[in-house]
């Protein structure tokens, strides 16, 4: 099946065997290898991405059913002008160990800060608790996309 | 040449990690990322039953369609001598089935194709005719008379029993309870649990038919003593294997072992002449690798009317599974648990442990924990604080009454290890300050008034780290040493070779600021590579918290053979006498003339370009580390918990963690493996558990049943920290990474039992789901409604 998928502003045009699942269309048509796999059943979160900007697991997805959609994966954050905020505060703030669960917790951390720019404890708990980290506890990553809403919100409209 | 003073970013300095560059741009690169030309995709089929006879296997039909390449069978394997491979253990562990399957999951035939889709599609075509035989599943069915023999193609093995093992004086522990005021007991099961990093195993094999060189990648914690065991079941000569550990995904223990699915990849690469990837996918992790406790334990101890405690004796029955793979001392059947009598100064204790083959997965692995320390820490945790009960006296103070004091180190305890370091007063004062002990009894008792249920928890652990010396510690005889080879560059920046492999720890970090210490370089300066064994020294690898015990001492002695060696150098270039130069960080100076300085940089260069005459050319050397001992990291955790009495659903309102691991190299490194491994022990505590039912089968094959801590549930914790240096460890470190998986689940266990105590209730087996929580309230309150 012939299908248009825009992964990281590029689009792509595809032919894909309908069962193939998202995460591998990303992972191994298109080499993007950020996007991780740890469960295959929608549990851990590390296969995030964001789906026309809402966070999905692209485990449980098939590629065909992304026609026509923007994704944003892990390598589509950072920009001609240097790192996320996101990135730039999960570094600063110890928010990752093993690095395996980061690109879906970041990727979530973006889209709830699109809709919420100054996130409580609990809010950002919430957010991520569709994701598994198995190394860091969670305080750190949650006090990491506290910061990122910060610096976002503070950084100029227009920079 | 001049004087450099921008402060050096060693010990103590919590250096914002280097290996995060590449994770925050999704640019890690771990074993599914590792794409080979011509590379093939390899499945494995599994047994869906715990114990059956292997009567045929036909793989006509898989081998027939399109896009499969071959179909290996136990019988192709044993054709080539790899049909059974050794257990770090010293026991034996079928690769692929010959004679009968052992476990649920166990590895029966492999499919290797051209795509990872038609790979799993061929294992549908795999006929196989099982005959179903009798199912073991705990230590107490498998040691019943008749049951079934699990491994009975072992020659000398007519039973289940694996091995007896004792620690300790037997006799005199008997005199003390003989002796005793009180004696409090305890039975318990560990629940098997399982590491789960959220990356799973994997490698991708690549053998050249025509050189012999076989280079896999491989998830692995210990790459080196991989590469060995390698050499000896394959007959593959040393230098032609090299194992290369990519970031790993967690690891936990989990990525110890040896899996057949290894050994199977790497001889299929070698009969097909093409790189071969085998991914688990998070079933065949959960059902197939290494699990972790399962240990069913009796403890008692005896104690004078005062508290003083007299003796311990404890019992236990573990389940090994179907072949026995632990990854432990070979010295130590059960790994470091005679470390059970804790922080306390105990005057006869006795260990006895018996282990069994079950038809459930192998490899008792040491899930984020020194060697079976997690399951003697819970006992004798667990233990202490029933005494309290008994005696009526507060769990802190019980605890005060018997540690092993300051001054009493180095402190030999009874079952043989020597406590470095320890002032376990100070770290259990704080723990209380922190949390207001005090004002929380107070606070309990109106709450116990109001009719609801609070309660706090304590425990005041030891670990044992860091294995370990010669004399008693290797591995399938291979000695726990470990290396560090340093190589100073003519520009003054560094490259660090060690043996340790990083799964999260942040080794790229943390062992560059021991050798910025040490030498004055910066760490963004020095490069540590780790994981290859083409190009890293020799050592056993990253696990039970010993990296920073073995290796971290490895690079600190190695960076002060290199240190030797600059002092000649700046002596050389200022022109003084070598007793003449001090090492004023991060300047080599003249004594009692300061301004006349050289940088390692200067003397990195000059050991390049300007070197005296009969001084050989470089800057570099190489340490291999024997500890003198073991590290002893302490603390004491202490949570405070609301349990629900209508639900069982208990709420931690707050969680202190006093830790002391000694010299902390980053303390923000340090606080993040505390943090982490608090979240584990809770897991374990509240809802890890891997069940089996009467037939064998695994439940908790996923994460929808295996249920493991999410950020809603996960508490918030509250550090605290004591500083005791090990006195005999280069820099005075310790582990840490593991202190919190130990000391924790104890904590939050007794934190509910506490609650529960108006009621009576005395024990609940972990996990303590809000069902059994509900469960023994309603049994307390015999049996009625409390609507």
């Amino acid at each position: 099946m012939e299908v248009t998928i825009t992964v990281n502003g590029t689009a792509h045009t595809l032919d894909l065997e309908p069962r193939q699942l998202l995460v591998h269309v990303i992972r191994e048509q298109l080499r993007l290898t950020g996007t991780h796999i740890g469960c295959d059943s929608t549990s851990c979160g590390a296969c995030t991405v964001l789906y026309d900007g809402t966070p999905v697991k692209s485990c449980t997805l098939f590629g065909v059913q992304a026609d026509g959609v923007e994704i944003t994966t892990v390598e589509g954050l950072l920009t001609a002008a240097g790192l996320d905020p996101m990135q730039a505060a999960f570094k600063e703030h110890h928010g990752l160990q093993c690095g395996y669960c980061t690109p879906g917790m970041m990727l979530v951390g973006k889209a709830l800060i699109e809709e919420n720019t100054s996130p409580s404890d609990d809010e950002v708990r919430t957010a991520i608790s569709g994701n598994i980290c198995r190394c860091t506890g969670y305080m750190n990553i949650v006090t990491a996309i506290q910061a990122a809403a910060a610096a976002t919100t503070d950084a100029p409209a227009n920079a | 040449m001049a004087t450099e003073t921008e402060e050096i970013r060693g010990i103590g300095h919590s250096v914002r990690r280097k290996e995060d560059d590449r994770f925050i741009r999704g640019r890690g690169n771990y074993i599914d990322d590792v794409q080979l030309p011509g590379m093939l995709h390899m499945a494995i089929l599994r047994s869906p039953y715990a114990h059956a006879k292997l009567n045929s296997i036909d793989a006509s039909a898989a081998q027939a369609m399109p896009g499969v390449v071959a179909v290996v069978t136990g019988e192709l394997m044993a054709q080539h001598n790899l049909a059974w491979m050794p257990t770090l253990s010293g026991d034996t562990q079928a690769v692929l089935v010959t004679d009968k399957v052992r476990f649920q999951g166990q590895e029966v035939a492999a499919v290797i194709a051209e795509d990872p889709y038609v790979a799993k599609d061929a294992l549908e075509h795999i006929e196989v005719d099982y005959e179903p035989l009798g199912v073991v599943v705990s230590p107490q069915q498998a040691a019943a008379d008749g049951a079934p023999v699990i491994r009975d193609e072992k020659e000398d093995q007519s039973d289940n029993h694996i091995y007896h093992w004792e620690s300790g004086d037997k006799d005199a522990t008997d005199q003390a309870f003989s002796h005793a005021d009180v004696v409090v007991s305890l039975d318990t099961h560990y629940p098997r649990s399982h590491p789960s990093p959220l990356e799973t195993c994997g490698c991708v094999a690549d053998v050249d038919p025509a050189t012999g060189q076989a280079t896999i990648y491989m998830t692995s914690q210990a790459p080196h003593a991989i590469r060995t065991v390698f050499a000896l079941v394959a007959g593959l000569p040393e230098e032609n294997i090299r194992i290369i550990s990519p970031d790993i995904g967690g690891g936990f223990g989990n990525k110890v072992p040896v899996y057949p699915g290894y050994v199977v990849a790497t001889a299929a690469s070698l009969l097909l002449g093409r790189p071969v990837k085998w991914i688990e996918d998070r079933t065949e992790n959960l059902i197939s690798t290494g699990f972790a406790r399962d240990f069913h334990m009796h403890g008692e101890l005896a104690l004078k009317n005062d508290g003083t405690m007299l003796g311990l004796r404890t019992s236990l029955q573990a389940d090994e599974g179907a072949f026995h793979a632990d990854a432990q001392p070979s010295k130590f059947k059960v790994g470091l648990f005679h470390i059970v009598t804790g922080s306390y100064d105990m005057p006869a204790a006795h260990v006895a442990a018996d282990g069994y083959y079950t038809n459930k997965a192998p490899g008792g692995v040491a899930f984020r924990c020194s060697f079976r320390v997690t399951e003697a820490s819970y006992m004798i945790e667990r233990l202490v604080q029933n005494a309290a009960y008994e005696l009526d006296m507060d769990p802190a103070e019980i605890r005060r009454k018997n540690f092993i004091d300051k001054d009493q180190f180095p402190y030999e305890s009874v079952t043989g290890f020597v406590y470095d370091s320890g002032d376990y007063h100070a770290a259990m004062d704080l723990a209380l300050e922190k949390i207001d002990y005090a004002g929380f009894r107070e606070q309990q008792k109106r709450e116990r008034d109001d009719g609801k249920l609070w309660g706090i928890g304590l425990a005041s652990f030891t670990e044992v780290v860091g294995a370990g010396p010669h004399k008693d510690y290797d591995i399938i005889g291979i000695k726990m040493n470990d290396g560090a080879e340093l190589r100073i560059h003519p520009t003054g920046k560094a490259i660090l070779k060690i043996s340790s492999k990083t799964q999260g720890q942040g080794h790229e970090t943390t062992f560059a600021q021991i050798v910025a210490e040490e030498l004055g370089i910066q760490p963004e300066d020095i490069k540590v590579q780790h994981g290859d064994t083409d190009n890293t020294p020799y050592g056993l690898g990253t696990y039970a918290s010993r990296s920073t015990p073995t290796v971290g001492a490895a690079t600190a002695m190695v960076s002060r053979r290199v240190g030797e060696k600059a002092r000649k150098l700046a002596a050389h270039l200022l022109e003084v006498d070598e007793a003449d130069i001090e090492f004023n960080r991060p300047n080599y100076t003249v004594k009692g003339a300061p301004e006349r300085a050289v940088t390692i940089q200067d003397v990195a260069f000059a050991a390049y370009t300007n070197f005296p005459d009969g001084m050989e050319a470089g800057l570099e050397g190489s340490f291999y580390y024997d500890p003198p001992n073991l590290t002893f990291p302490f603390g004491t955790y202490a949570v405070a918990v609301e349990v629900d009495p209508e639900t069982g659903v208990w709420e931690v309102k707050r969680m202190v963690a006093v830790d002391d691991c000694g010299v902390r190299i980053n303390p923000m490194i340090v606080d993040g493996q505390i943090q982490g491994g608090l979240t584990e022990g809770y897991g374990i505590a509240a809802m890890e558990q891997i069940t089996f039912d009467d037939d064998g089968n695994c439940i908790g094959s996923n994460f929808m049943d295996y249920l493991l801590p999410t950020a809603v549930e996960t508490p918030k914790f509250e550090l605290g920290e004591t500083v005791t240096p090990s006195p005999h460890h280069p820099i005075g470190a310790k582990g840490v990474g593991e202190s919190a998986t130990v000391g924790s689940p104890a904590a939050y266990v007794n934190a509910v039992i506490d609650a529960l105590q108006p009621l009576g209730v005395k024990n609940i087996d972990m996990p303590l789901t809000s069902a059994k929580v509900w469960e023994a309230i309603q049994a307390a309150q015999g049996g009625g409604s409390t609507a």
